[in-house]
């Protein structure tokens, strides 16, 4: 599966598109990380857990992505964009969206 | 009284540990950038024509979060009104520090170009009273690599 975040690809043609295709997750900390976290709020710097964390959900917000994108017969999605929101104190939910196409 | 002590030894604690935290990693934000300058990464959207070159998403994210001297600093900002450095440096650092990682990822993987770069900033936790204590600064984009097979 390719996944890009350019509109076009050079030197193929994109045979059909097939829709938007998403993937989301919400994740939250465990309490050891947020005691790290609230120590590094007073001496500054990275949050290694929270980088982590993001990563994770990230990972699996694609991973959905992708399963979406082979259920309707995708072999590559473009345009991925991603989005982050905090929805509460210590949760933060990822969203990945594209565009799924077949390319010939 | 001890709430004082506490809050000065807080803001003793969070300066000298926060500016020295800040000078190391522009050393070393620097020190990377000067390795990675020669794989550019552009804001375009679209690949030069004519090469034929695979491609992969790459990204790089960092959170990081400002000390508690800075913190209070920018508070007092807010009363006056003006230009919040603190805050500044803070995003400055996320955002070079995403760019870097996401140039070293695209550099394991033999890239030659990074294109249509994007930045997508989110304030993770937000403390007491809103102040926004961390940001997540995440940088991706499309890695053009040499094809793999033969031509």
């Amino acid at each position: 599966m390719l996944i890009s975040n350019m509109e076009i690809l050079p030197g193929k043609q994109i045979q059909k598109h097939l829709g938007l295709v998403q993937g989301s997750s919400v994740r939250a900390k465990h309490v050891g990380r947020d005691i790290m976290a609230s120590l590094k709020n007073i001496f500054g710097g990275e949050l290694k857990g929270y980088t982590e964390l993001l990563q994770e959900s990230r990972d699996e917000a694609m991973d959905r992505m992708q399963q979406q994108a082979q259920a309707i017969g995708a072999n590559a999605i473009l345009n991925v964009r991603f989005s982050t929101s905090s929805v509460a104190q210590g949760a933060a939910e990822i969203y990945v969206y594209g565009s799924a196409v077949i390319l010939e | 009284m001890i709430e004082l002590i506490i809050f000065l030894v807080l803001m003793t604690l969070g300066y000298l540990v926060g500016q020295y935290a800040e000078k190391r990693h522009y050393e070393s934000i620097i020190k990377r950038e000067q390795k990675l300058k020669n794989l550019p990464t552009i804001a375009s959207r679209f690949p030069p024509p004519g090469k034929r070159l695979d491609q992969q998403l790459v990204m790089g994210s960092t959170v990081i979060s400002i000390d508690y001297f800075k913190r209070f600093i920018a508070t007092l900002r807010n009363l006056f009104g003006g230009r919040v450095t603190s805050y500044e440096s803070l995003l400055d650092r996320a955002r070079r520090e995403s760019l870097l990682r996401m140039k070293e990822q695209a550099n394991e993987l033999g890239a030659e170009y990074v294109f249509n770069v994007k930045y997508e900033t989110a304030s993770i936790s937000k403390g007491r009273n809103n102040t926004i204590g961390s940001v997540e600064v995440l940088a991706y984009g499309t890695a053009l690599l040499r094809p793999s097979e033969a031509p």
